[in-house]
């Protein structure tokens, strides 16, 4: 015999099961559809340039020296000096070249005394942190520790971040062929972005310098890029615009590049070129290892989309 | 009837209350814990220095794992503030385990009639059992440690009291196994491999721990990290980057790494484990065969039990927490060769029957293994045949895998077999996860030996740690100007070649040649050549007519197989991603005189 009180606890306790599983089936229902979704939603792009300022210059060459860090200076000084560009408290990320497993001599990466010449100009003008990354194309703590650039970075203070998977988070670049892309957040979670590349000859590029840098704030499989080298940069100069674009000429590889790993293929050139303008920047640069900027498409593309002017020339200019 | 199971239903409601109650009552647990215990028969105490000597025991095992799971998350390179001349090597003696592991020095040494280096520490293991037995086992060994650990937490309900003293009685036919296993492999090696690493427990332990449990806990991690990266919400981000980046820097690294068939070796050490279960310390008295030379020492040991048989009440409290299943007890003889030396016996016995002492008497003990000598025999000559059986196999001297890509610097197969005990240090301790066990690529024989696999990674240009680490010589310690070829021939590993069908520049008219980019050698191995190639427009022309043609200029990429070291880096970066359009294969390495595709000008017969 079944009391009442019994039938009911267990008649109960099915139907409670019951419903459960109806509330989750019906919760975690899937009708079923096939192919992407389109989120539809605007670009997250990043532009960290700021207002210009009209009588200051917009591209600064330094050539007067033949020590890095103070070629780093002589050009800054000339835009007006890094208080134009970073605030008291400002968080700074710098995006050095740090590409390759190469040495200083090799100048595959950027010169390591560069670097720290920018984070320390950057912390004198009242910087909070300054935070010094790059995806590298080599194994990261190899690139990080032969390029110099660790220690010289670390030296003057700087935040050294080595890249890691979950460092990297899916943002929409909407570019005309860059659609959605891992970033690399430490690049981009900042107030201010100091691009601070090396000028090198590169093969399929034929020249690499501030717009082709952006490629190391992308994760995934960046390889395929190459298929339409020109359109990715260009997309992915139009997603992160740095406040300061600071290219390292000092020693510039002029062959088998953008490895390279013969010392006899890289130039001393004791050149820093700084700019507000990164098409410029690259315009200009591009002269020192014998290209004209009619012949490297990513130019050209920047110019169109108004990123910058290809024709150096016009820009207010400062040669120190 | 109903009643009744009303009332029984009541009535079992607050028992069970009460019981839970009962268990969770802390402060009496507490009390039951640090309270005295009585010792039951004479209650007899042991002696200070065995009460001191057991914790001493959980001290040096616990020190030991650490010590040997620091090493191991430490095979790996982390960077460094060095500079850019100075050479990368690990700096830590990570592989002091297995330089010290006897069974790896004998085997070596009857395959290859030489000690390798570092291997000579193992001579000190050798002299420490001789004086005190298998002290290795019971306070040293770290897949000891595991084994001690989980046969005394899985055990819980079913292996109390008399069945846990039941298993713990030596089982002469079940711990003879681990002595044909040791002679199977020493027969072997005499007949030229070091196979039996499948079976060394530090092998085990580095293998297993290395290529399965790390990578499988970083693998959730890693699935947790982007679960709190994706919730957007701004602590829980921060806490979890901030773990995350605790791990990478020094557990790990910054990626997510791969294991070819890992989930075997995985799935083993499961097993092992599991069997804890069942008969404690399984895997050491059963089946080590590390355990089982050190046990063909330990019949010299100096130090050793003493037994008064007669002062024995049968109590059977010293099998209770026996490691090596020795027979601790009185009125049979203590095997010495089984024993772990964890002085639990000693330590439980509440009748003063069991003295573990300086040289002690020799009536009461059996010191030989008591495998028959024929068996014995047996067993070597079974390991001994079975290498040639391998051999005649299609896997080595014929039809030889393409796929088997050796590390730089290992020596020529014959001699690599010699000495590679399969421990997986190389493999753990590439930067660029390029090093995996091999499945049955390099035949039976080569189970679970260094292969490198360059879609999964490629052999960093400057590196030379896999040799580094390597306690066998089977990796040799190269240099980077060995190895990168700086006035000399670089080390080759294999040689690159093109599939034009799938090459984007050669039958798809676009631009690419991410290859030449990342080719390391200087001048490089890959060259391109500018050439115009058709292309057809995507849209049909006017009419429904077939779509215009046009002309486009690409880079087409060749190897120059004289340049190319086979390191796999254009294989890796390939954008072809399931089947690359550039592929290594191991013809043209510098360790084989036969595997050779050009005709060199050296004249290889000097040597």
């Amino acid at each position: 015999m079944v009391t009442r009180r019994e039938a009911l606890q267990r008649i109960g306790a099915t139907a409670a099961v019951l419903g459960g599983s109806a509330a989750v089936a019906r919760v975690a229902w899937d009708r079923g559809s096939f192919g992407v979704v389109q989120s539809g939603l605007s670009p997250q792009t990043r532009d960290f340039r700021l207002d210009p300022v009209h009588e200051l210059p917009q591209l600064a060459i330094a050539t007067t020296s033949i020590d890095p860090a103070e070629l780093v200076r002589k050009a800054i000084d000339a835009l007006g000096g890094m208080r134009r560009f970073v605030s008291r408290g400002d968080v700074v990320a710098v995006k050095p070249n740090i590409g390759w497993d190469r040495t200083p001599l090799h100048a595959a990466n950027t010169n390591p005394q560069v670097v720290a010449e920018v984070v320390r100009l950057a912390f004198d003008a009242g910087a909070k942190t300054v935070t010094v990354t790059d995806a590298s194309c080599n194994e990261p703590n190899r690139c990080f520790q032969r390029s110099g650039i660790w220690k010289a970075a670390y030296d003057v203070g700087a935040n050294v971040i080595l890249p890691a998977e979950h460092r990297f988070r899916s943002m929409r670049l909407r570019g005309e062929l860059l659609d959605e892309w891992p970033v690399y957040r430490p690049l981009i979670d900042a107030d201010k972005v100091i691009n601070v590349p090396v000028a090198k000859h590169h093969n399929l590029a034929r020249f690499t310098a501030a717009m082709k840098n952006w490629y190391g704030i992308l994760g995934g499989r960046r390889n395929r890029l190459h298929q339409s080298i020109d359109l990715s940069i260009a997309d992915l100069a139009t997603f992160l615009q740095p406040t300061l674009t600071v290219i390292d000429a000092t020693r510039v590889l002029l062959r088998n590049g953008p490895q390279g790993g013969n010392i006899a293929d890289a130039k001393e050139l004791n050149t820093v070129i700084a700019s507000v303008d990164q098409v410029a920047a690259d315009a200009y640069a591009c002269g020192l290892i014998g290209a004209t900027r009619d012949e490297i498409p990513y130019l050209k593309l920047g110019h169109e989309r108004g990123l910058g002017t290809m024709h150096w020339e016009s820009l207010r200019r400062a040669e120190v | 009837m109903g009643t009744e199971t009303q009332a029984a239903v009541a009535a079992r409601a607050p028992t069970m209350w009460r019981r839970w109650k009962s268990r969770l009552a802390l402060a009496s647990r507490l009390k039951r814990l640090f309270a005295k215990k009585r010792r039951p028969g004479s209650g007899i105490e042991a002696r200070p220095v065995i009460r001191k000597l057991v914790w001493a025991r959980r001290l040096a095992q616990t020190g030991f794992f650490a010590l040997f799971c620091y090493w191991l998350v430490n095979t790996g390179f982390r960077g460094s503030f060095a500079g850019a001349s100075e050479r990368v090597r690990v700096g830590q003696p990570v592989e002091g385990f297995l330089l010290a592991d006897p069974f790896v020095a004998l085997m070596t040494l009857l395959s290859t009639r030489t000690i390798y280096r570092g291997l000579l520490w193992s001579v000190g293991l050798v002299a420490l059992t001789l004086v005190v037995g298998r002290v290795f086992c019971g306070w040293i060994c770290p897949f000891g440690t595991l084994h001690h650990f989980f046969g005394w937490i899985f055990p819980s309900r079913y292996g109390k009291g008399a069945s846990r003293i039941e298993q713990n009685r030596t089982h002469a036919v079940r711990q003879r196994v681990k002595y044909y296993l040791l002679y199977a492999f020493l027969g072997a090696a005499a007949f030229g491999s070091a196979v039996g690493g499948m079976f060394d427990p530090i092998c085990i332990a580095v293998r297993a721990i290395g290529l399965a449990v790390l990578p499988a806990a970083q693998y959730v991690v890693g699935g947790a990290s982007s679960a709190a990266t994706q919730s957007n919400v701004k602590p829980l981000q921060g806490a979890s980057d901030a773990m995350v980046d605790v791990l990478a820097v020094h557990v790990w690294q910054g990626k997510q790494v791969y294991f070819h068939h890992g989930w075997l070796i995985g799935v083993l050490l499961v097993a092992v484990l599991f069997l804890n279960r069942f008969i404690p310390r399984f895997w050491c008295r059963v089946l080590c065969p590390l355990g089982a030379l050190l046990g063909l020492f330990s019949r010299f040991a100096l130090v050793g039990m003493e037994k008064d048989h007669a002062k024995c009440t049968d109590c059977d409290l010293c099998l209770v927490h026996c490691q090596g299943a020795d027979s601790p007890q009185g009125g049979v003889k203590w095997r010495q060769d089984e024993c772990h030396m964890c002085m639990n016996c000693e330590a439980a016995c509440p009748e003063d029957v069991i003295k573990f002492r300086f040289l002690p008497g020799l009536r009461s003990r059996s010191g030989e293994p008591d495998t028959g000598r024929r068996t014995a025999v047996a067993a070597a000559a079974a390991g001994a045949v079975s290498i040639p059986l391998a051999r005649a196999a299609d896997a080595l001297e014929v039809n030889y895998s393409e796929k088997v890509i050796r590390p730089p610097g290992a020596v020529e197969e014959h001699e690599f077999l010699e000495r590679c005990i399969r421990c997986a240090e190389c493999m753990k301790v590439c930067p660029n996860n390029a090093l995996h066990p091999a499945f049955f690529e390099a035949g039976v024989e080569g189970l679970w030996t260094p292969i490198l696999i360059p879609r999964i990674g490629y052999c960093e240009h400057s590196c030379v740690l896999c040799g580094d680490v390597c306690p066998t010589g089977a990796i040799q310690k190269i240099t980077e100007e060995q190895k990168m070829g700086v006035d000399q021939k670089p080390i080759r590993i294999g040689t690159a070649f093109y599939d034009h069908g799938r090459c984007l520049p050669w039958s798809m008219a676009t631009p690419c040649i991410v290859c030449e980019e990342f080719c390391p050698t200087s001048p490089k191995a890959i060259w391109v050549e500018e050439v115009e190639v058709a292309k057809r427009e995507q849209t049909p022309g006017p009419d429904g007519k077939e779509p215009p043609m046009t002309k486009i200029k690409v880079q087409q990429p060749h190897v120059d197989p004289d340049l190319c070291i086979g390191c796999g880096a254009c294989e890796k970066v390939c954008p072809v991603q399931d089947e690359p359009a550039v592929y290594v294969t191991n013809v043209g390495e510098t360790r084989s005189k036969t595997n050779v595709i050009l005709l060199e000008t050296e004249n290889y017969n000097r040597s």
